[in-house]
């Protein structure tokens, strides 16, 4: 059984972003990039599928420029069977990034294709289920468990009321949530060795002519911050403060 | 041309973030139509029937909506997008599973969790854990877009009904089978819609529902956690505050033995009043908070709750 897992370089998860002082991106010069948590999480995943021999090769993918190869060799020396880069100089939109991973599934036919949720960065929790409805494939979005039995994956997914269990036909697509696993730390040798691996790279409009985005960015700002608050000196304090401010009643 | 939304429902009720979507569809002075999908009929539609701003009920009933897919729900609204200029939901989990399934099956780029509707083509959302704002604009025919159910206010009942015209659903999807659901029954409010939520952290322990639930009821709030509180599995995880869970705005929100990790602020932050409780002077959380105590919460706990009349 073959597996995909699709990661999205961003800003490390530690950083506090910022906005440049430019005022039109994001100031990621300089700043730590890793792959997007629950990325991870599906890597993790495929990971330990194999460990347990009932997947035999796992492919890593990404999209983004030349440098984005750095979260691929992370992807290797997390054990990643290979790593293929789709190259883009500009940004795409989910829907494009979901048109070429659909592209290279058809070329790749893996059994199993796992990403994350969403990304830290725009969290916006669409390629996975935009992926699934292009190959008209079944989708199990928010795992928190998985199980191959046979030719179907059980997935247990969380819901607002709790979590739901589907069966999938394969190849479906899943999407990993935050309690799915614990990412496994990656070893200095195993990093080294990494480097001396291969990338294979595909330019992202071999594959897919128009990807141009359908959405764009027109404005970036700041959010808006609170007023400092005050401190309570203790529970009656605190009870007549918020007698007062009228937080108490509906 | 009309604007549709999809509606959520738990089987009785159509949910507070449906109602948010109808009141945010308003900006775009079409009629709005609401596409119910439900195994039975009667209940549901005329609760749609009744919510203000809602032109047209579509009512979709087939068995398997009993547990509906986003496989089937996502096929069904591509078969009715094209006769509109925007489809919408709130950015919950069910809606978020089905929406960009539906976005790629019409061929349409789609904005996620919008804060505020500036035009019929741009919208402001948040990125990096409401750490930034971003205005975006899309430049497809047809608008797909789920919005932040804490950011619009539900819409009310109102005596016009509504007519309501069935649809019929596609034939189920094959290749997904549903096999159960477990539900974490609580008679504490919703927390997405909840007006007051009390919410713990890690240091709660074990005794995280028995610390909150007597505040909780005193208060008749909902109870959030930390994802750390969830991963240890003190609280179950359809009550996590945060950017990978439920984002909440509140009229009070209190904040007990919670530090304020970046991804818990983006999910509480926009809150009307916030309290924190915390022992650490130092923590984070006493940023964004309007009134802070800084006790141990097992001293507090329980005088608050006495308190509190």
């Amino acid at each position: 059984m073959k597996a995909l897992v699709a990661v999205k370089r961003a800003l490390d998860y530690n950083i506090v972003p910022r906005i440049r002082s430019d005022g039109t991106d994001v100031d990621i010069a300089g700043a730590k990039m890793s792959i997007s948590p629950l990325d991870e999480i599906a890597l993790e995943e495929a990971l330990r599928l194999k460990e347990q021999n009932k997947v035999d090769e796992i492919l890593v993918v990404s999209v983004g420029p030349a440098i984005t190869q750095d979260v691929l060799r992370h992807g290797l020396a997390m054990g990643a069977s290979r790593a293929l880069l789709l190259e883009a100089e500009s940004l795409l939109d989910q829907l494009g990034i979901a048109k070429l991973l659909h592209a290279l599934v058809e070329r790749e036919k893996p059994d199993l294709i796992l990403l994350g949720k969403q990304s830290i960065d725009d969290e916006a929790c669409q390629v996975g289920q935009m992926l699934a409805g292009l190959m008209n494939a079944s989708q199990g979005t928010f795992a928190s468990k998985l199980q191959l039995v046979n030719d179907e994956i059980i997935v247990t997914r969380e819901t607002e009321a709790g979590t739901e269990t589907l069966a999938l036909m394969l190849p479906a697509v899943i999407t990993a949530d935050l309690r799915l696993n614990e990412p496994r730390f990656v070893k200095l040798p195993n990093l080294m060795m990494a480097k001396k691996k291969p990338i294979e790279i595909i330019p992202a409009n071999e594959l897919v002519t128009h990807l141009e985005p359908r959405i764009k960015r027109t404005q970036i700002s700041p959010p808006a911050t609170r007023p400092p608050g005050i401190l309570v000196k203790d529970v009656a304090d605190l009870v007549t403060t918020l007698n007062k401010s009228g937080a108490l009643h509906s | 041309m009309s604007v549709l939304i999809l509606a959520e429902h738990d089987g009785q009720h159509i949910r507070q973030s449906t109602r948010s979507s109808i009141n945010a569809a308003q900006a775009r002075n079409e009629p709005v139509h609401l596409l119910l999908c439900s195994d039975h009929a009667d209940t549901l539609a005329h609760e749609a029937q009744h919510i203000k701003g809602v032109d047209l009920v579509l009512h979709a009933s087939a068995k398997h909506f009993a547990h509906p897919l986003a496989e089937d729900i996502a096929s069904l609204i591509m078969k009715l997008g094209n006769d509109y200029t925007a489809i919408l939901a709130a950015h919950t989990p069910f809606t978020r599973n089905i929406l960009p399934r539906a976005a790629a099956l019409l061929d349409v780029g789609m904005i996620s969790d919008v804060i505020e509707i500036i035009s019929p083509n741009t919208y402001v959302r948040s990125i990096y854990a409401g750490n930034i704002l971003v205005t975006v604009k899309s430049s497809d025919t047809l608008q797909m877009f789920t919005i932040r159910t804490s950011a619009f206010k539900p819409a009310e009942n109102q005596e016009r009904a509504a007519p309501v015209q069935s649809v019929s659903a596609p034939d189920p999807f094959k290749r997904t089978r549903f096999i159960d659901e477990v539900h974490h029954v609580s008679d504490r409010p919703d927390l997405s819609s909840a007006k007051i939520i009390v919410s713990g952290g890690r240091p709660l322990g074990d005794q995280f529902e028995a610390l909150l639930t007597p505040l909780a009821k005193k208060m008749n709030a909902a109870i959030g956690a930390t994802r750390a509180a969830v991963d240890a599995g003190f609280a179950p995880n359809e009550w996590q505050v945060g950017s990978t869970g439920c984002i909440v705005a509140p009229q009070l929100y209190i904040a007990i033995g919670i530090s304020g990790a970046v991804q818990h602020l983006a999910g509480m932050k926009d809150s009307q009043v916030i309290v924190a409780i915390n022992h650490d002077p130092d923590a984070p959380i006493f940023k964004v908070a309007d009134y802070g105590l800084v006790a141990d919460l097992f001293e507090v706990l329980p005088e608050l709750t006495d308190a509190l009349n």
